[in-house]
């Protein structure tokens, strides 16, 4: 169906629910390589305009990406909670945006309609949204999740420990592992990017970090972020897997190019579950996403960037994820040019997550052919710290010399603790008062030589 | 100095708090063991942070001095060629990989009327770190000379202006070339701003997809040495010619062979 609307003398048409949110979209490099994005600031509003009329029933008739050719529309249509979209279903998206912004919509309402509202909507509501917008509604959500510890409580912010290393070398992760544990981070999960998919080199990372875990009872988990169909091999050889992780996307063909598809993900979470590991929470899937990636493997049929990034939501939705991660900045400045347009892309992840209810943190992050650099992302920090984003990553000195990337740091984390007031998850954060690393405060303390850490974990993860 | 002044420079190194774990850099480049002033990077971290962004940066958008390279690759006795892709300027290159992809028309012209390649072609392409090109890929051209034997006088080595991998699919069809062997300047990183690429396509054509294509990834001293990188390259494509295919279905077995004979 089209949509059209009038400017002053000027009519502008728009063919389908499709182009209509492409064109709404805030410009970004990615929807323009695409050929998708708005000709002109003039036709954006337009397109901003006529998207606010357009009734949120619309979305549960039109779908974007056909029911008959894509998994991920069947998931989003089949698992609609009509019930929980009740309370909204009178809506335009335009009025979605207003009682968003109610005082009286609060958490506890935000998580009743959370079921009731689809990827689409949530895309949608987002264009018409300005970045305080999203700040504002994001810090209402509030999503919980648990595994060994319990992350996303109000008020709090975790971290994923990242120790990568360009060879794998276990005593150079556990080098950075050692430093990040020091530093207090590491809650989220303790998660590795492999540079190898040879089974023998993975298992040594996880019963490396299980080792470590077992010996320091550290109420964390671990992760090694390898393909999903390794992970349920090392599982069938014995592997102490924590989390499963995978990369997801908006359409069943780019799930494809990653090498997966729905039924795989069952499998892999049935696996996870299987293992019992969780000792809080039976949360044990970690996924990332990003905007762009649907495009970069031809699979966002017509769609922009931010509404495939919003579908892989539904997606991660099903499998009750402990992680959900935007790896916002990585994939390059064809799809995100520069700062702006990261710290755009890392809230508008955040909030669409949160309103569809998972538990979602960001990479914060930009490559060096990028137009961004650290100032870029210590306002992106902040302002996801303001959102209530459940966790970030830290990375020794935001460097990573595996992926060739620059994110968060340790010390990065420990500035928006101080900032804003965010505390650990609480099993975490008690252990590290217990291991003398933070104050009951939650404060650094001053590490010697002599500490029971620094001392034995090199021989613990027998790296020494 | 007075007593005071010693007693302020001593408390001035103190300022920083540090991190008794540095002898664990020993196992990995990672920016462990930074110390901290309060919960943030001392300054001797921030400013060497940002030089090495700097340097990053630098290697992205300084242009590749290709008047220069050409010169020494002649000296060398290589017979150079110079075309450029459909990005006019390195914006345009960055946000429209589709356009470095393409060689341009004109240059696909001139490359017609050019005697056509024996057996293969070398493309040096700027990609996205300058330094990377300036530095290591003379070099390896020359150890991959040493050990490959083919028709060197008459192999075109073609320069490629705002380049990305698959430029060297057109160059190679038009001097029809059976395999292209693409030096290109990757992805800098801050502690590798200056790391070559290697990427070997048999037959290719315009469209050849990635799965065609054999990677050696990471050429510098401090990464994957150069007589390393050659020995693989040779092997592969010796490999590629004789199997008549290059890709997934293509192994580097290399490291089988005995690399601690090589000669350097």
């Amino acid at each position: 169906m089209p949509y059209q609307t009038t400017v002053g003398a000027m009519l502008y048409r728009f063919a389908d629910l499709k182009t209509l949110l492409a064109k709404a979209s805030p410009a970004r490099s990615g929807d323009y390589l695409a050929g998708l994005a708005a000709a002109t600031y003039e036709e954006r509003m337009a397109a901003k305009l006529a998207l606010a009329d357009v009734p949120l029933q619309t979305f549960l008739n039109e779908a974007l990406i056909p029911y008959e050719s894509d998994e991920v529309t069947r998931l989003i249509v089949d698992r609609h909670d009509k019930q929980a979209f009740a309370l909204i279903s009178h809506l335009t998206v335009g009025d979605l945006r207003d009682w968003l912004l109610l005082d009286t919509t609060d958490s506890s309402i935000l998580a009743a309609v959370a079921a009731g509202i689809t990827p689409e909507m949530a895309a949608a509501v987002s264009k018409l949204m300005r970045n305080q917008d999203l700040i504002l509604v994001a810090r209402k959500c509030r999503v919980v999740s648990a595994f060994r510890n319990t992350l996303g409580l109000p008020g709090h912010l975790s971290v994923r420990l990242q120790p990568n290393h360009p060879t794998d070398d276990v005593r150079g992760i556990a080098a950075s592992l050692l430093d990040g544990l020091l530093y207090g981070a590491g809650d989220a999960t303790v998660g590795i990017n492999p540079a190898s998919d040879s089974l023998p080199t993975l298992m040594r990372l996880w019963q490396m970090m299980d080792e470590v875990r077992q010996h320091f009872e550290i109420p964390m988990q671990s992760c090694v972020l390898t393909h999903v169909t390794t992970q349920i091999q090392a599982i069938e050889a014995g592997a102490p897997i924590d989390l499963v992780f995978q990369s997801i996307a908006g359409s069943e063909k780019t799930n494809s190019s990653f090498g997966v598809s729905l039924s795989i993900l069952r499998e892999a979470h049935e696996a996870a579950l299987s293992l019992k590991r969780g000792t809080v929470g039976d949360n044990c899937m970690y996924f990332e996403t990003g905007q762009g990636s649907a495009l970069s493997a031809g699979g966002h049929f017509g769609l922009d960037q931010q509404t495939c990034e919003a579908r892989a939501y539904a997606v991660a939705r099903e499998f009750k994820p402990l992680l959900v991660n935007t790896v916002v900045g990585f994939i390059g400045p064809e799809y995100l040019y520069d700062g702006k347009q990261i710290i755009r892309a890392g809230l508008e992840d955040h909030f669409c997550a949160k309103l569809l209810g998972l538990p979602m943190g960001c990479d914060v992050c930009y490559t060096n052919h990028a137009e961004a650099d650290q100032d870029d992302m210590d306002s992106l920090l902040t302002l996801l710290g303001a959102a209530g984003i459940n966790f970030i990553m830290g990375i020794p000195g935001a460097d990573d010399i595996m992926l060739n990337y620059q994110s968060t740091s340790f010390h990065d984390a420990l500035y928006l603790r101080s900032v804003l007031g965010l505390k650990r998850a609480p099993e975490f954060d008690a252990w590290l008062t217990r291991m003398a690393i933070t104050e009951p405060c939650g404060k650094l303390r001053e590490i010697g030589r002599g500490h029971h850490l620094l001392q034995q974990l090199p021989h613990v993860s027998g790296a020494a | 100095m007075s007593e005071e002044q010693t007693r302020l420079a001593q408390a001035k190194i103190e300022l920083a708090q540090h991190n008794p774990w540095d002898e664990l850099r020993a196992h990995t480049s990672a920016r462990i063991a930074l110390g901290r002033v309060g919960c943030s990077l001392p300054t001797r971290e921030v400013l060497k942070f940002g030089l090495a962004h700097a340097q990053a940066r630098d290697a992205v958008h300084r242009p590749l001095d290709f008047s220069e390279l050409k010169h020494q690759l002649k000296g060398e006795g290589f017979r150079t060629l110079q075309v450029h892709s459909n990005a006019e300027d390195r914006q345009t290159y960055l946000l429209r990989p589709d356009y470095g992809r393409h060689l341009h028309d004109d240059c696909r012209a001139h490359l017609l009327h050019e005697l056509a390649a024996p057996e293969l072609v070398i493309v040096i392409a700027d990609g996205l770190s300058s330094i990377a090109v300036q530095r290591h890929a003379l070099p390896l051209l020359l150890a991959f000379r040493q050990r490959f034997d083919t028709d060197w006088a008459n192999t075109p080595v073609v320069l490629a202006e705002q380049g990305r991998v698959a430029i060297g699919d057109g160059i190679a069809v038009a001097l029809r070339a059976r395999l292209v062997i693409v030096l290109i300047g990757e992805r800098p990183g801050l502690t590798s701003p200056d790391s070559l690429g290697l990427y070997l396509t048999y037959q290719p054509q315009v469209g050849s997809m990635d799965s065609q294509r054999n990677c050696i990834s990471n050429v510098r001293p401090e990464g994957l040495p150069y007589a390393l990188a050659a020995h693989k390259l040779d092997y592969l494509t010796r490999a590629a010619l004789r199997l008549q295919l290059s890709g997934v279905t293509l192994k580097d077995d290399s490291n089988l062979q005995a690399v601690a004979q090589l000669p350097t």
